[in-house]
């Protein structure tokens, strides 16, 4: 798998590790950082999370503070939001996306409307770690890629890294940010890529695109795991790559100043593109620059469908095939 | 004193063989036959052979992960040989024992551990739903089907299985309260396995019994030895004939225990102890049913050898059947989803060229 680095020029002192140890670093700078940052949810204590997340946290923190909960999405969602009114930040890890669904109306009717409902006098500063997508072979409902529903919700900021380097820093300045942030993690980069971080405390800022590949012919917005594979089918194009890294709210100059530059774009996500967060890039483009389109803005997404389990998994994901199937299309439009 | 007590409860507990397999109630088993206990016999070397089978075909990457029941076979077979036919079950992913015995082929469940949906195509005349996987979710389900049998006047259960773990979610109690507002037909089984994941029981909720909350719900909720499949059988017909006749719901915790790991994905060690592990391995089943069957004289290591050759060719068999199984045609991403398709879905059909 390529790996993708920040071209950011760093310093200080690197480590080469996996998302998962980067997550794990970072939450123990938070930890370290500011004692009002628990961690909670279920297994992310003595087994330190399903993905090894928070592994050793316990040991070093105590069990106040990395809170080992009972089997209850939405009592673990609901007594966060409860946590966060009075002055803590909780970072709650949801073993797996499909299983916050339980609690989408502690997500939906309080966590995100709060600061609207009191008008800024209770607010709700909280971290919402999940992982996402297909690749991993998983059971039933362990592979989901829901984002573009909570990105439907106002008040919630959706975050998805695409390397241990932006994994690291995108998660300082979620539990920096006072409103609530869903933070999604690629399930199947957990390990699949290894990249140098710095040890030391950075962030990355939230809202930011990276261009991570110049160009001048098409633009190609993706995020998360499909980042790679769309980085990949770009081979043989001046494709201009955008990581989106936050969802929501997106970073709009970036994206319009990529589509002035090449007329042409290509949005890549995994989820069905239903509804998906393509449909809404799209609409954004056609309304701020259709001007200087010269084709159609195209998606490649995944069907509608249920999301498959382990035999029909890799076919439900774009390929690099596909991708560059819809790049071709774009580019002879 | 001017608090005055006006209510307490009494949880019964229901064990028929002990620990180390002898009758602990004779009169009670004495009622099961020699032939029964015969057919309970060869359910649970069924059910541990397969699951044997299971996780060496895991590590050998033949199925993908697996969440295996071992320790779990008498609660899971002594409840399943408790069911007609006519009865509608809602288990769990570790309940594979349960779908075995009420008939689902062994060839399905290898395809559904492939990762391979069709697995969980339930045959016609099976009313077993497919594994639920979100924990806890599928409680409501058999509130629901029981209200549905009750509307028809039919002498029918609907029993839901689920964890210690999944006690805690709130649809359990949402579904524990329906079902006891409308008197329903339904029996809720908790495998109490102590462990949800990497969480002890203790830990799980404060209260002592996962069996006294159905009093709160207007109904009662028992506890029965899970490694006593007699036990288990017993208080399943009980709260099945209870509900067929009108007397509404029961809750029974099934005190058992997870030998294995909660699933190949995972290592207990992290989390539990040797000595517990020791401790529960002593009450194991199967070895307590086998001393149960030499007490009554009609085991020996022939008999056992003979019907556990006649399984594992069995199990063989649809081994060799599942991996024989084509794969899944692409189009079957799609085509389920709903009875006709989308304009939409047609396209993503031509574009991805699922069709061929
Ligand atoms: C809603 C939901 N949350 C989390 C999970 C991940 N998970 C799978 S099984 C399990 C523990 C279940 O414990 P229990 O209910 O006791 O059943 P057991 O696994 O012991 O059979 C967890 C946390 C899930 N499948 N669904
Ligand atoms: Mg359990």
């Amino acid at each position: 798998m390529a790996e993708v680095d920040s071209k950011k020029a760093v310093t200080s002192p690197r480590l080469k590790v996996t998302m998962v140890k980067a997550l794990n670093m970072a939450l123990d700078e938070q930890l370290a950082a500011d004692e009002d940052v628990l961690l909670m949810g279920e297994d992310v204590g003595l087994d330190g999370g399903v993905f090894r997340v928070s592994d050793g946290l316990l040991a070093k923190y105590g069990k106040e503070r990395i809170i080992d909960t009972p089997l209850a999405e939405l009592g673990i969602l609901g007594a966060a939001f409860g946590m966060s009114v009075y002055g803590l930040k909780p970072i709650v890890e949801i073993q797996f996306m499909a299983f916050i669904y339980e609690a989408i109306e502690q997500v939906f009717s309080h966590i995100t409307r709060t600061r609207s409902r009191s008008r800024g006098r209770f607010t709700c500063n909280m971290v919402i770690r999940t992982p996402y997508g297909l690749g991993i072979k998983g059971p039933e409902l362990h592979s989901d890629s829901t984002e573009a529903i909570f990105c439907h919700m106002p008040g919630l900021k959706v975050v998805v890294p695409s390397s241990p380097y932006n994994a690291k820093g995108l998660l300082a300045a979620a539990v920096a940010d006072p409103d609530p942030v869903l933070f999604v993690e690629p399930a199947r980069l957990y390990r699949g890529l290894k990249a140098h971080v710095p040890e030391e405390p950075y962030t990355v800022p939230l809202s930011k695109a990276e261009i991570i590949q110049e160009g001048s012919e098409l633009t190609v917005i993706a995020w998360g795991s499909m980042l790679h594979k769309a980085l990949e089918a770009t081979e043989g194009y001046g494709a201009e790559v955008i990581d989106l890294l936050t969802l929501k709210p997106f970073d709009e100059d970036t994206i319009l100043n990529s589509v002035k530059k090449t007329g042409r774009v290509v949005i890549v996500h995994e989820a069905t593109g239903f509804c998906g967060l393509g449909a809404e890039i799209s609409a954004f483009i056609g309304e701020h620059s259709i001007l200087h389109l010269k084709a159609p803005v195209l998606r490649c997404t995944g069907p509608d469908a249920v999301v498959p389990m382990a035999l029909l998994e890799k076919y439900y994901m774009p390929s690099v095939e596909r991708i560059a199937r819809t790049y071709k299309k774009v580019m002879e439009f | 004193m001017p608090y005055k007590t006006i209510k307490t409860i009494n949880v019964r507990h229901l064990q028929i063989l002990d620990e180390s397999g002898h009758a602990a109630d004779p009169a009670e088993a004495s009622a099961f036959s020699d032939d029964q206990l015969k057919a309970f016999f060869k359910a649970l070397l069924q059910l541990r052979i397969y699951n044997d089978l299971a996780l060496s075909l895991q590590r050998e990457g033949r199925i993908g992960t697996y969440p295996s029941y071992y320790g779990q076979e008498a609660a899971q077979a002594g409840s399943a040989l408790a069911m007609e036919k006519a009865d509608w079950l809602f288990p769990t992913f570790r309940e594979t024992g349960v779908y075995l015995l009420m008939g689902l082929p062994a060839t399905n469940l290898f395809r559904y551990w492939l990762g391979d949906e069709r697995g969980m195509k339930i045959p016609e005349g099976i009313n077993v739903m497919p594994m639920s996987v979100p924990v806890g979710s599928h409680i409501p389900h058999a509130t629901g089907a029981a209200m549905a049998m009750k509307y028809k006047k039919r002498k029918e259960a609907a029993v839901a299985y689920f964890g210690d773990g999944a006690s805690s979610r709130g649809d359990f109690h949402e579904a524990l309260n329906m079902a006891g507002v409308y008197k329903a037909p339904a029996v809720f089984i908790c495998m109490n396995n102590q462990w949800a994941i990497s969480l002890p029981r203790s830990a799980q909720c404060a209260g002592d019994t996962i069996a006294q909350r159905a009093f709160s719900y207007g109904f009662e909720g028992l506890q029965v030895d899970g490694n006593d499949m007699l036990a288990v059988y017993k208080a399943t017909k009980d709260a099945l004939d209870k509900a067929k006749s009108g007397g509404g719901p029961t809750l029974i915790e099934c005190i058992t225990y997870r030998l294995g790991n909660h699933t190949t994905a995972d290592d207990a060690k992290r989390y539990r102890s040797e000595a517990e592990l020791a401790k529960w391995m002593g009450r194991e089943p199967l070895k307590r049913f086998r001393a149960y069957m030499k007490d009554r004289g009609i085991w020996n290591e022939d008999y056992e050898k003979e019907v556990s050759a006649g399984i594992r060719a069995d199990i063989d068999k649809a081994i060799k059947e599942a991996e024989a199984t084509a794969p899944p045609e692409l189009k079957e991403i799609i085509l389920n989803t709903n009875a006709e398709q989308t304009a939409r879905q047609v396209r993503e059909l031509e574009e991805n060229g699922w069709l061929k």
